[in-house]
Order: structure tokens, then C-alpha cells, then sequence
């Protein structure tokens, strides 16, 4: 089996896709010729034409808003937004019409597509290539958030998100693009959205991240390990629709959390699970759940940019104050 | 030449065939039968009724915010009349008229404008999408589902209805863009309506026609008489004729006039003063119509008032049979957001249950 890392394994997502089902198309800013400014869509267009892998003009509402239109005619399209700060122009098509359509016409008229976002920081990048929106979009009803954490599981989220029945924001760690390589299968396997993944097991804190703080937690908990703390690791995989089952069960079970985010903190999905436990799971609690996430600031540029996003460190930190409490 | 050359936008021409006065241009003849065109103009007597009765269910309370078409009757009877079973319409809010034509019932649109969802639901047979609010952001969906089709190879062409005020907006610009791109089957109706709410054509563009933003983007655009049925028929046709068989986009402007508010929620007298609508009263839509019928022994004030009864008494019937659908159930409004409820969406439906 080959070892890929996450570009490589949305690549043969969307080849092995597109090869199964000719409605599957890819559409977006320099997807075809350059294959996408992370080569995700390298090759695609030489292998499936120009027809199937679109280069579009320049306009990131133009690009939902036409594929809104191609998804109600039956085809499948995967658009690709360059960067999360360019999502921003598509939050019109996105709220008003994608996230709706199937409501307002009561069933009539749906249009499963799939937006994949390069998102997150770490890579040094300019000014508006850093965000991670996923607050905002877990706050828009009709559309489902999925973000992967490694490139299996990649894989098997792109999948199941072209091939489900609503629309999907598809956001990739853009940090762990080429960070991590593991065996990924060809052919086909799907993971179910909406279900969170246990990666690792422990008895005295419970640890819940996305995208790429997974890598960032798993870290941390590696160097717990000398001081005798077990923490469990749930990779929520889905934002939206949110396991909330799988957290309040492991938060049953230890009795602590923390959650780790890069969004800002302020009415980030950090406030919203906490909120979860309290509802669910409150008398398990043996300490207050802590929040390691990004500030209530534009996320800063290069030089900078280790102040902002959440580390080893400062989770290690957000752990120990739980466990002491 | 072709229609499209003959009135190319930078030429300074607007198209007409039937004149205010009920006479046709020189050198003009009708497009249809005079037969279809009593026909059209009962589907148009019948919008206007049908429009009027919306404005009066509004004011007594039977019905919520409405946008009244009165005055466009032309330029959306005109232009759905030339569209197929299998064509797209994208309408925006104002467009009883073209919808009803399309195969949508009077009774679904009273349900949307009486605060019902079901009145959003076209039958599995009628493509016409639910009204788009959000001003100028459905034609980027009539762009793609064009480009879907020709790239299925489907001969069908798609419609994308909207005012003066959408052209100003960026999606307006960006559907014009890949549609001159793509060569997507696109037409692109503008009812020049000549106010935006309260903004008057003139300060949405400093174009001196909206027809020619067409040419910006490499692809037919033209200004017609949209009072006037004939040259709405024709301009139409030409350019779905020309979608369809791969020609790309075209963009219709039709001069026309609102001559009532924009919606039950606006009062017109605040920006709009009578000097300005004296003039555009001899253009209605309707009054050359019956002149032309007249002259051909088709119209007279008898028929009219007949056919007024007859359509009034229908109207009756259908605002009847709204007010009798039974409000939505509570699982209505959550039922459809997703194709299968979320767990989440199941517990607060729940709640909501214990609490009514």
C-alpha cells in the first residue's frame, strides 16, 4: 500500500471518483493546467479534460454560485476555493441559497456539492491565507463542515462528502499537507460525516481537535506520558453535524477536557461544545474545560504567527491545569 | 443583418415592433397569430388581476410583503411564452407573471407571499426555481446549470430574471462573465423597471444603457420595448433560438415601468412624483395591446369585462383554496434542511414539541 501525504491522498480521492462517476467535476482558480496552487488537482485535467476540470476566472462567488446551479442539474461539483480567506465572497451564495435550497423548495431542488478550503496557518503564508472559518460555517444551517486530520481519513471524508446528499464545506489543514505520510488503500472506502474518531484512549482527560491541532495534541499528549497522564484524543472529523455523543461519552469518562482550536476563541465551536457538556455531562465534570485556541485577533504574519496558533505548550499547560484542579 | 447587429446596444436603439398606439413599426409584422396574441394578452389581463389581488389581500392582512408586477405584464408574458417544457426559469421576486406562465400555480405563489414554504415547491415537471431575495445572486445559478446542461449536451437554455438595481451588484457581474466565458445557454432578462426600491436608474450605473454592459462581456446584448409584447416575443426568441443551439448568452434589457411600489412595505410617493408617472401611462403594456386587438375585431370593452368576471371569479377560487391549506406542521420547518435529520436538528425538534 502506498504511503501519501494529504494532497496526494485528496488527489486519488478525486481521481478514483471521477473515474467512477462521470457527474463528478472540479472547478475553481488554477485547478486544471497548474493543478491547484497545492497540486491537489495535479493531473486531473490531463487525465479527465477540460470539460471536468475547470479552469474558472477569478471570482470565488462566481465559482459556488455556478456550481449551485450545476449540482441542481445532477452534476457533482467539487469546487475548490484557493485559500480561507477568499471563502468570504462565497458566504452570500453559501447562507442565502446553497445551505437553503433544499428547505425553501421543500425537497424540490438540492444541490449536493462539495467546497474544499485550503485553511489554517503554520505555513507562513501572506496576509489572508491563514484563517480558519469553521465557526461560521457551523453557525450556517443546510451545510455540512469536514475537516480531516490526516490523509486516510482524507481520503475517505472526500468521499463520502461527494458522494452524501448535502452540501459540504471541505476544509484541509493546509499545515499538515505534506506533514504526515501514512498508508492510504486505493479503491474505494468511505468514513461516515458526522462521526468522530477516537485516536487515542485514556482514563484522565479527555482532548478534542480538529484539522491540524490533532497532530498538535498528540504531541502533547506524547509528552505527557512521562508524567503519568493518560489523555483521550477525539478528532471530531465533522463540525457539522458535531458527534456530540462521542464527546459527552469520553467526558463521562474522564471527567476533564480540553479542546484546541486555531479559530478565534471568542463564540468559537470551543464555547459551543463546552456549552454541549454543561447540557450533557455536567455532574461528570471534575474541573471547568479549558480552551487552547487562536486570539480574538487577525491571525498575525510570519514573524508572529507562533504567538497566535496553539502548540504543544500551551495545551500541555491547559491539561495540567484541568488535571490540578 | 440579424436582430442583434441591427440593435447593437452602442447603436442607441431601442427595439419596438407595436407602438404606443396600438400600430405596428414600418416594415413590421406581428410575430404570432392574432389569435395567440388575444391569448397572451388574457394571460396578461389575468396577471394584472391577479396582481392587483395580491395587493389587496396584503392590505387586509391575508397576506405578507408582496412585489407587485403591474406595469411589467409584457416583458414576463413575452419572454416565458418563447421557453420550452425542459427550459430553467431563475426568477428574482417580482415575477408572478413569468412564473405563473412556466407552469407554477396562482395558489403556490399566494402560499410563498402568505408565509407558506410549500409555496416554494414546484412540481417535479416545473423548473422554475423558488423567488431569489438576495438581489442579482440567481443568475450565477442559471449560469451553471446552463454550462451543467451544455456540458451533458443538453439542447435547453436557461432564464435569469432581475431588475436594474441587480446589475449593480458583483454576482451580477461575475454570472455575465462565465457566461461569456462558458458560452452557457443564458438569457439574461433585465426588467428595466427604472427604480431600485427608491433609487432611480440613474444612479445604479453611469452606463447609458444596461444592454450594453452585455458587450463588456463578449456576448449579444439589446434593449427592447418591454411594454411592448411583440418586440419581447421576438427579442426572446432570437436569443433562446440562439442559446440553444450553442450561440452562449444574450442580454435583454426591457425598458418598462413599475407603477406600483416595490413592495406592499414601501410607499412611492416618498420618491417618486406623479409628473413622472403621467408619461409612462399611455406605454402600459396593456393599452396598445387592446388597441391592436381592436382594430382586429378581438377586443372590446364587452369581452373585456367578461373575460375580468370569469378571471375574478378564478382568482376567488384560488385565494379560497390558499387560505384553506392548513398551516405547516412544527417537522415541517426542520424536516427538510438536510437530506436526513441530525441528531441535533431531532433534539431540538423535540424540545420544541414539549413546549407548544
Amino acid at each position: 500500500m502506498a504511503k501519501l501525504n494529504m494532497v496526494e491522498a485528496i488527489n486519488l480521492a478525486l481521481r478514483e471518483e471521477m473515474e467512477r462517476d462521470n457527474r463528478v467535476v472540479v472547478l475553481g482558480e488554477d485547478v486544471g493546467r497548474e493543478g491547484g496552487v497545492f497540486r491537489v488537482t495535479d493531473g486531473l485535467q490531463e487525465k479527465f479534460g477540460a470539460d471536468r476540470v475547470i479552469d474558472t476566472p477569478l471570482a470565488e462567488s462566481g465559482i459556488v454560485g455556478t456550481a449551485l446551479g450545476m449540482a441542481l442539474y445532477g452534476l457533482l461539483p467539487v469546487a475548490e476555493i484557493q485559500f480561507d480567506g477568499f471563502l468570504y465572497p462565497c458566504l452570500d451564495q453559501i447562507t442565502n441559497h446553497i445551505g437553503r435550497m433544499r428547505n425553501r423548495s421543500r425537497g424540490r431542488f438540492i444541490c449536493p456539492l462539495v467546497i474544499r478550503v485550503p485553511y489554517g496557518g503554520g505555513i507562513h503564508a501572506p496576509e489572508h491565507h491563514s484563517e480558519s472559518p469553521e465557526a461560521i460555517l457551523a453557525h450556517t444551517p443546510g451545510i455540512k463542515v469536514v475537516t480531516p486530520s490526516t490523509p486516510y481519513e482524507a481520503k475517505g471524508l472526500l468521499l463520502s462528502s461527494i458522494r452524501g446528499h448535502d452540501p459540504v464545506l471541505f476544509l484541509e489543514p493546509k499545515r499538515i499537507y505534506r506533514a504526515i505520510r501514512e498508508e492510504v488503500p486505493e479503491g474505494d472506502y468511505t468514513i461516515p460525516l458526522g462521526k468522530a474518531r477516537l485516536v487515542q484512549e485514556g482514563k484522565d482527560v479527555t482532548i478534542i481537535a480538529w484539522g491540524a491541532m490533532v497532530r498538535e495534541v498528540l504531541n502533547a499528549a506524547e509528552q505527557l506520558r512521562g508524567d503519568k497522564i493518560e489523555a483521550e484524543v477525539i478528532d471530531l472529523r465533522t463540525i457539522s453535524p458535531m458527534d456530540v455523543e462521542a464527546i459527552v461519552t469520553s467526558i463521562r469518562k474522564t471527567g476533564r477536557g480540553v479542546i484546541v482550536h486555531e479559530a478565534p476563541k471568542t463564540c468559537g465551536l470551543g464555547a459551543e461544545i463546552i456549552a454541549l457538556i454543561n447540557e450533557k455531562a455536567l455532574l461528570s465534570l471534575q474541573a471547568p474545560i479549558e480552551r487552547v485556541t487562536g486570539f480574538d485577533i487577525p491571525v498575525p504574519l510570519a514573524k508572529s504567527e507562533h504567538y497566535y496558533l496553539p502548540n504543544s505548550k500551551r495545551i500541555i499547560m491547559a491539561i495540567k491545569k484541568v488535571i490540578s484542579f | 443583418m440579424g436582430l442583434f447587429e441591427d440593435y447593437h446596444p452602442l447603436k442607441g436603439k431601442t427595439f419596438q415592433i407595436l407602438k404606443p398606439d396600438g400600430t405596428l413599426q414600418p416594415d413590421s409584422k406581428p410575430p404570432i397569430s392574432d389569435q395567440e396574441i388575444f391569448h397572451l394578452y388574457q394571460k396578461m389581463l389575468f396577471i394584472r388581476l391577479a396582481d392587483q389581488r395580491a395587493l389587496i389581500l396584503q392590505r387586509q392582512g391575508r397576506m405578507g410583503t408582496y412585489a407587485p408586477i403591474w406595469g411589467q405584464e409584457a416583458c414576463q408574458v413575452g419572454s416565458a411564452a418563447v421557453l420550452q417544457k425542459g427550459d430553467w426559469v431563475f426568477p428574482a421576486f417580482r415575477e408572478l407573471g413569468a412564473t405563473l406562465m412556466m407552469g407554477i400555480p396562482l395558489k403556490t405563489i399566494f402560499l410563498y407571499w402568505m408565509g407558506n414554504e410549500e409555496g416554494s415547491r414546484a412540481s417535479e415537471d416545473v423548473n422554475v426555481l423558488p423567488v431569489s431575495i438576495p438581489v442579482g445572486t440567481h443568475p450565477l445559478h442559471a449560469v451553471g446549470l446552463g454550462w451543467a446542461a451544455r456540458l451533458k449536451g443538453d439542447a435547453i437554455v436557461t432564464i435569469a430574471y432581475f431588475g436594474d438595481g441587480a446589475t449593480s451588484k458583483g454576482d451580477f457581474h461575475e454570472a455575465m462573465n462565465f457566461a461569456g466565458v462558458f458560452k452557457t445557454p443564458t438569457i439574461f432578462f433585465c426588467q428595466n423597471n427604472q427604480y431600485a426600491i427608491s433609487v432611480p436608474r440613474s444612479i445604479q450605473t453611469a452606463s447609458k444603457t444596461i444592454a450594453q454592459k452585455a458587450m463588456a462581456y463578449g456576448f449579444d446584448g439589446i434593449q427592447i420595448d418591454g411594454n411592448d409584447l411583440f418586440a419581447v416575443l421576438v427579442a426572446t426568441k432570437e436569443a433562446v433560438e440562439k442559446a440553444r443551439s450553442g450561440g452562449g448568452p444574450t442580454l435583454i434589457e426591457g425598458v418598462t415601468f413599475r407603477f406600483g411600489p416595490h413592495t406592499t412595505a414601501d410607499d412611492p410617493t416618498k420618491y417618486r412624483k406623479d409628473e413622472e408617472i403621467e408619461p409612462w401611462k399611455p406605454l402600459d403594456p396593456m393599452i396598445r395591446l387592446r388597441l391592436y386587438l381592436k382594430e382586429k375585431d378581438l377586443w372590446s370593452e364587452e369581452v373585456e369585462q367578461r373575460f375580468t368576471e370569469e378571471a375574478q371569479k378564478d382568482i376567488d377560487q384560488v385565494v379560497k383554496d390558499a387560505e384553506a391549506v392548513p398551516a405547516p406542521g412544527v417537522e415541517e420547518i426542520f424536516k427538510y434542511v438536510y437530506a436526513e435529520m441530525t441528531s441535533s436538528l431531532k433534539e431540538q425538534l423535540a424540545y420544541l414539541k414539549t413546549t407548544l
